[in-house]
């Protein structure tokens, strides 16, 4: 297998003595589209905070990049790592909801971030077509002069993902994508996840395991649980794993949220 | 599909609003000096309304900072009065022979007559450049803006947000003011800088000749508040506005996207401190004082009002609010000298509870409650709801 995009090795994070991660190790490889499921409290959004660097590692390694250019992460800010290729959508969908639509994917186009560089910032017709394009795909090209704030819950979750596209990340970093969306547009939403794997890597925190399902397909899941990996697998396997369903599945068909 | 109007100003586009503000401050700039050089309106008058202008670029630089990026400052009142002594120091050295020490024979040297009063007998050297109206205007820019600076940097580092910054702000312009107390400060002690006689070479005070400068004073006061609500437009159309707005109403999505948050928190408090720098500097001729009760942390936290009363988050608001808020305070020491802080308090809080847009957001609600009782009325924009600002 090729080197991994992200390396992430014996890393432990404690919050006022509660071992939120212990010793986890996980890597993403190119292309990858990765689940992470696991109940609550496992370490999940901790260990979008640590990759994303909201969140210091108190020990272990976390880069990013192919060898031999690998950057350490641990001492970058949130928006260093991110200028460097990593988007995360948070849980709760965060929109400017004072903006239009359009306006928060003009915000959210890849290019400089600097003060004076957006004081002069003019958009060319390449990133109107871009940002027309994104609209689309995210379905929202009928509300592109919409206030965020209006849109329904389904919505602010497709115009995230439509922002964090925008910044054209090598990795996504996607936590709960689903989270209060009918079936169909969960059904969409994982269409959507699908074909952008390849293109971008991608780790999916979800709960719903028929989304799962539907995402994972044939590709890799990890179960965390009380901060470390419990097990990594097709769906199958880690549905089949009796220690798995001791945590996690056996406690409803939805798992909990 | 047209969007839902959600705008809590007025104006349907900040065009048509900025053009009312200019076409506003232009008449005035008109008429004002018009009428009083015809003796139509009091000298006494157009000082005041100068100072309501000058009062008006302060509430534009609270706006900047909590209107759209949702820093609250209380302590913007110590730029504006950082500015006011700038400038005051060079009012101060034009006095020259014809102060009271002087005039009695008591000040050869022509100083300030705290500082004969203090015993001083030669101008304290960081006083001396005071002396060249250029570098007294240079530094109510760059003092205002490097204190802003080095307090920004550190601020806005240690990611200090919300409330804490606000206090801390306050605790700043607190602890200026009781230095600028003390008398050994040599910048006045509590009676501050007056009895300023020129600026440029015209008189500030003989009849006729004075009421000419402060026409000029409010002239300079009105056209650079119109300078600053043009500046304060076009930023409002630029990506750097939209990236402020957003830090605003989620600050982790923009560090999260990339931009260096502080970096932009920096530049807008850096560019509010200078602009409540400058209306300090219009104001000290024309009001004839500065002293540091201008800083204290209550005058900040009035600023504050008048923002919040005009309507933040807009252009006009914070102008509306300045004028209105100042011009009634000018009638109510006078007419009730005892109840003016209740008074103040009472308009706050009705506009906190009832008015949360200010008053700028008042025909948007006339119209949305006269809809309501009209339900036959076919759906107008203005009939949703506004949503409430965070």
């Amino acid at each position: 297998m090729s080197h991994p995009l992200l390396t992430v090795e014996d890393v432990s994070k404690t919050y006022d003595g509660f071992k939120a991660i212990t010793d986890l190790t996980f890597y993403l490889f190119p292309g990858e589209l990765r689940t992470v499921i696991g109940p609550n409290g496992a370490g999940k959004s901790t260990f979008f905070d640590l990759i994303t660097g909201r969140a210091r590692p108190d020990k272990g390694k976390i880069e990013f990049g192919i060898n031999p250019v690998n950057r350490d992460l641990t001492h970058l800010n949130e928006y260093e790592i991110n200028r460097l290729g990593i988007g995360r959508k948070f849980q709760t969908p965060s929109v400017y909801v004072e903006h239009t639509v359009w306006d928060n994917l003009v915000l959210s186009l890849k290019g400089p971030r600097g003060v004076f560089a957006s004081l002069f910032k003019r958009l060319s017709s390449t990133e109107r077509d871009r940002i027309a394009d994104l609209l689309k795909l995210v379905r929202l090209d009928g509300k592109r002069d919409w206030k965020a704030g209006l849109l329904a819950h389904g919505e602010k979750q497709w115009l995230e993902i439509g922002m964090l596209l925008a910044q054209e990340p090598q990795v996504l970093l996607v936590d709960e994508p689903a989270a209060g969306m009918s079936d169909e547009e969960t059904h969409r939403t994982g269409e959507l996840l699908i074909s952008l794997a390849g293109k971008h890597s991608i780790i999916v925190i979800e709960h719903d395991m028929t989304f799962v399902k539907q995402i994972a397909r044939d590709n890799p899941v990890t179960v965390l649980h009380q901060g470390h990996v419990l097990c990594e697998g097709k769906f199958e396997e880690v549905q089949a794993n009796p220690k798995v369903r001791e945590v996690y599945l056996g406690r409803g068909k939805h798992g909990t949220r | 599909m047209s969007p839902p109007s959600a705008s809590l100003s007025f104006f349907r586009s900040r065009h048509l609003e900025f053009a009312t503000v200019a076409v506003c401050l232009v008449l005035l700039t008109v008429i004002f000096p018009l009428l009083n050089a015809r003796g139509l309106l009091s000298d006494y008058t157009i000082t005041l309304w100068g100072e309501y202008l000058c009062y008006a670029l302060l509430a534009l630089s609270v706006d900047l900072l909590w209107g759209y990026t949702g820093l609250l400052s209380l302590g913007q009142a110590l730029f504006f009065s950082l500015g006011g002594y700038m400038f005051g120091m060079y009012l101060m050295l034009q006095i020259g022979m014809l102060g009271s020490y002087a005039k009695a024979g008591q000040n050869p040297a022509g100083l300030p007559d705290f500082m004969v009063f203090l015993g001083h007998t030669f101008l304290p050297p960081f006083w001396r450049p005071f002396q060249s109206f250029g570098f007294a205007v240079a530094m109510v820019f760059l003092l205002p803006g490097f204190l802003a600076l080095v307090f920004g940097f550190l601020a806005f580092r240690s990611r200090i947000k919300g409330v804490y910054f606000s206090i801390l702000t306050q605790a700043l312009t607190y602890g200026a003011a009781l230095m600028f107390f003390r008398n050994d400060f040599t910048m006045g002690g509590n009676n501050g800088f007056t009895d300023f006689k020129f600026i440029l070479g015209h008189s500030l005070v003989d009849k006729g000749v004075g009421s000419a400068t402060m026409r000029g004073l409010f002239i300079a006061s009105a056209l650079v508040l119109l300078l600053v609500s043009l500046g304060c437009y076009w930023l409002n159309g630029t990506k750097f506005g939209l990236v402020r707005q957003a830090i605003r109403d989620g600050e982790n999505r923009v560090l999260f996207s990339g931009y260096a948050t502080a970096h932009y928190k920096l530049f807008v408090f850096v560019v509010a401190a200078m602009i409540a720098g400058v209306g300090g500097a219009l104001f000290v001729p024309q009001a004839g004082i500065i002293n540091p009760d201008q800083m204290t942390p209550a005058k900040s936290i009035e600023a504050v009002v008048w923002v919040a009363v005009g309507g933040r988050g807009t252009l006009i608001g914070p102008i509306i609010g300045a004028i209105s808020i100042n011009a009634l305070r000018s009638w109510a020491t006078q007419a009730y000298p005892d109840s003016w802080l209740i008074i103040l308090g009472i308009i706050f809080l009705v506009v906190v509870l009832f008015l949360p847009g200010g008053i700028v957001s008042l025909p948007a609600k006339i119209m949305a409650w006269r809809s309501r009782r009209q339900p036959p009325a076919p759906p107008l924009e203005a009939a949703k709801p506004v949503p409430d600002r965070p």
